[in-house]
């Protein structure tokens, strides 16, 4: 691979994400290595991003759902101008599809369909931003 | 329409809450939302029209009818402070009257005193949506979010950077003739695949233009209308429809065009065949070709093969497009382009356009309207209109 076509997310472009009282949870998780989906005990769906209410039953009675980690790229796009960045939607094994970047990975390569894993990447500021790699 | 007598108040609910720490706003909104849902015995799967102001986060009320899973033939989001909500009251009757939606939620919502404590930003628009700090840190922009779009079209359907080339190949060939637009040299296929790639498979020239200005549009009783010495243009029909992620179940290969234009449709009373021409909102190629196939001028995922060849092109094709040339070489002022579309379509249906792209027989016009991101969080409109003396 090439250094002109093989780019990971640059440490310096790192965005903490704004955190607020129900989001917190999933942020806190990250720091742990773990990617959470809310799961609705009422109605049995998964969804992402996650919210107190069901966004298909509207129950309140959701919970956190730890996931694999492991999914697919349903689409993506690498932006050109400035330092190049893949930005991509994900589905995760446990149904919801999530917007993400994908980075360690060469661009030229990348494919719809292809197999894709999380890999965090510390913000410096309690949380880590959940990328996909390829594998 | 008297809308007296035409529709009810169902359910209230008063938040007891008084100080919000611990919640976010657009919870507070759902929590709200379901309290009156659970005074008149009604579920959220039952609204189909929502009416906030300025007090909730996001683009309008979409972020907020994406929060709460609500799928929706009515959005209002009018915005006249402390009496927006009295306001709405007016606006859903008007809409359950006409028969465009029968269940009408109305929230209002915010933590003024929390934000203050806990030293919040606190703006216009309620503050972040609660999709934002999931989004934000991965760097969605306007042509990323869109050329994802693209590239998944071109994964279901083989829909090729080629063929979306075609719209904006068309669209040139109409701003040759307006002396105002900002771009008027007729570009190639091989212009748009040349030149450079801003986020892919989008081209610089699969993007619409960046312009100042803006335009406006009366619309009057038919009273009125009979009284003035101008072409009597009715409204036959128009839906809107906003659309989101749906709790994670994306699917970017469709808009909301899909619910706007057979709402529109079914309202005329006519169907996507008769129509003699059309704006279609055009930020990008993409979202013309995808616009199309929701529209039902032609199959999902065929919108590609719809477009080529000069389809849309004025006196070549079976549906001429955008004759003002566009927000692809045309003008999309403030980074908006709806008026233009409805602005355009009167001309055509008018005879007013220009003479090198005029319509013949141009008696039944559609316009399109497409808001922030095609086919992930975005807003839906349809208008179509005949000439009621022609």
């Amino acid at each position: 691979m090439s250094d002109a076509t093989t780019k990971t997310a640059p440490r310096s472009k790192i965005r903490a994400p704004r955190i607020n009282d129900e989001s917190r949870p999933f942020w806190e998780a990250t720091t742990r290595g773990e990617l959470l989906v809310k799961h609705c005990t009422a109605c049995g769906e998964n969804h992402y991003f996650p919210r107190t209410f069901c966004p298909f039953c509207f129950s309140d009675a959701t919970e956190w759902l730890k996931c694999s980690g492991r999914g697919t790229i349903y689409t993506y796009s690498v932006t050109r101008r400035g330092e190049p960045y893949a930005i991509a939607y994900v589905t995760l094994e446990e149904g919801p599809t999530m917007l993400t970047n994908l980075i360690d990975c060469d661009f030229d390569r990348l494919a719809v369909g292809q197999a894709v894993k999380v890999k965090f990447v510390d913000t410096g500021e309690g949380s880590a931003l959940p990328f996909f790699v390829p594998g | 329409m008297s809308i007296k007598g035409k529709a009810y108040i169902a359910g209230i609910y008063e938040h007891p809450l008084r100080e919000g720490t611990g919640k976010t706003v657009p919870q507070l909104h759902a929590e709200v939302a379901k309290g009156a849902l659970e005074d008149a015995g009604l579920h959220k799967n039952d609204i189909d029209a929502y009416y906030c102001a300025g007090d909730v986060p996001g683009m309008g009320g979409i972020n907020q009818a994406e929060y709460m899973g609500l799928k929706l033939r009515q959005i209002d989001s009018t915005e006249t402070g402390g009496s927006s909500y009295v306001l709405h009251v007016r606006h859903a009757a008007q809409a359950i009257a006409a028969g465009h939606c029968k269940v009408a939620l109305i929230t209002l919502a915010g933590r003024p005193r929390a934000d203050a404590k806990e030293n919040y930003s606190v703006r216009p628009g309620g503050g972040a949506p609660a999709d934002y700090g999931f989004e934000a840190p991965f760097r969605p922009s306007i042509v990323n979010m869109y050329a994802m779009v693209a590239k998944r079209h071109m994964h279901e359907f083989g829909t090729t950077s080629a063929q979306l080339a075609w719209v904006k190949v068309a669209a040139s060939h109409h701003a040759q003739h307006n002396p105002h637009a900002l771009l008027r040299d007729v570009v190639t296929v091989e212009d748009v695949l040349n030149s450079p790639v801003v986020s892919d498979p989008l081209h610089r020239l699969d993007c619409c233009v960046m312009t100042d200005g803006g335009g406006a549009i009366i619309m009057v009783a038919p009273e009125i209308a009979k009284s003035l010495k101008r072409p009597r243009i009715r409204v036959l029909g128009a839906g809107e429809a906003p659309k989101h992620l749906n709790g994670g179940k994306v699917d970017l290969t469709y808009s909301g065009a899909i619910w706007s234009g057979a709402d529109a449709f079914a309202e005329a009373g006519v169907k996507p065949s008769d129509i003699k021409y059309a704006s279609i909102y055009d930020s990008f190629t993409i979202t013309v070709v995808v616009t199309l196939e929701d529209l039902g001028f032609c199959a999902k995922g065929k919108g590609g093969a719809f477009v080529a060849d000069g389809n849309l092109i004025s006196g070549v094709g079976k549906l001429p497009f955008n004759t003002d040339g566009g927000g692809l070489c045309n003008n999309h002022p403030s980074d908006r382009g709806g008026i233009t579309k409805v602005i355009e379509a009167v001309r055509q249906v008018r005879g007013e356009a220009h003479p090198k792209v005029q319509v013949p027989n141009c008696n039944l016009v559609l316009a399109h309207g497409t808001g922030g991101l095609l086919g992930s969080r975005m807003g839906s409109a349809t208008v179509i209109m005949d000439r009621e003396d022609a």
